[in-house]
């Protein structure tokens, strides 16, 4: 599916509609290590290569452990939510603790080309595909 | 607490009392609010969004916070496999009169905004000595 962003005040609106149609989609599969759902994941496609974006916020890049091997990936590390020191508590509705996510992309990876940038809040794992892996154009003779 | 394992918490969409113009959806962030001796800590998580895209409002007792992700970061991405939707947060409280109104901080930190509202004088709890 092309996007072609014309208005911006409806690229959101079909960014939000183009993402509700992949809910859960089968591309990606549970991998054999690691455990839970946290944190949530969105896959992208972008030129050839994959683009794994989450949202992790209040989680220090230090407190961030990713790990590739294969076409597996792992996302583990601790997120602390709370008040430190004396303080009566109103309203709790964000949580704290320990995640370990394992993920297998259906396709093969260059495991050495992995990018990742934590910014604001949001985890990037920028995946390159591996050069054996890509769609090679055929000629007809 | 930091030992139990963290399950994903469902964004929750934004109902809005005055209709919005614009039909993108907004989220709620999850908020914590404490308070100390001085003041009351509204902590909220707004994932994606820059320092520069948050509006704090002040209106009446109202609060209004609106914070804006900037999707084009997205640009030219085509999702394959999705597990939660993205939009701008907004959340609006209301301050009781113990909250100094000229005295609001907020601070963003990784996606966590941290608004600090001072409490005026009167509301700061006293000890009280025994002669």
């Amino acid at each position: 599916m092309a996007m072609i962003l014309t208005d911006p005040f409806d690229a959101l609106v079909h960014f939000q509609q183009a993402l509700d149609q992949l809910r859960e989609s089968d591309w990606l599969e549970a991998g054999p290590s690691g455990h839970g759902s946290f944190p949530p994941l969105n896959v992208f496609r972008k030129g050839d290569d994959v683009v794994i974006i989450t949202e992790v916020p209040g989680i220090n890049k230090s407190d961030l452990r990713i790990e590739a091997k294969g076409n597996t990936i792992r996302i583990a590390g601790t997120k602390s939510a709370g008040h430190q020191g004396k303080a009566s508590v109103h309203r709790v509705e964000r949580r704290g603790g320990n995640f370990d996510r394992a993920i297998s992309l259906p396709i093969e990876i260059n495991p050495d080309g992995i990018k990742a940038e934590c910014r604001d809040g949001i985890l990037a794992l920028f995946i390159p595909r591996a050069e054996h892996d890509k769609p090679r154009a055929i000629t007809i003779s | 607490m930091a030992n139990q394992s963290l399950e994903v918490q469902q964004k929750k969409e934004v109902v809005a009392k005055g209709e919005k113009t614009v039909p993108a959806r907004y989220y709620v962030p999850s908020t914590d609010i404490y308070e100390t001796d001085d003041a009351l800590l509204v902590v909220m998580e707004v994932p994606g969004v820059n320092r520069n895209n948050v509006e704090v409002n002040l209106e009446n007792d109202d609060l209004k916070v609106v914070a804006r992700i900037d999707f084009s970061s997205y640009d030219g991405m085509e999702p394959l496999y999705t597990e939660y939707n993205i939009g701008h947060f907004a959340r609006t409280f209301s301050l009781s009169q113990m909250i100094d109104r000229n005295n609001i901080g907020a601070v963003l930190n990784d996606g966590v905004l941290t608004l600090t509202l001072e409490k005026v004088q009167q509301a700061q709890p006293r000890k009280i000595e025994i002669r």
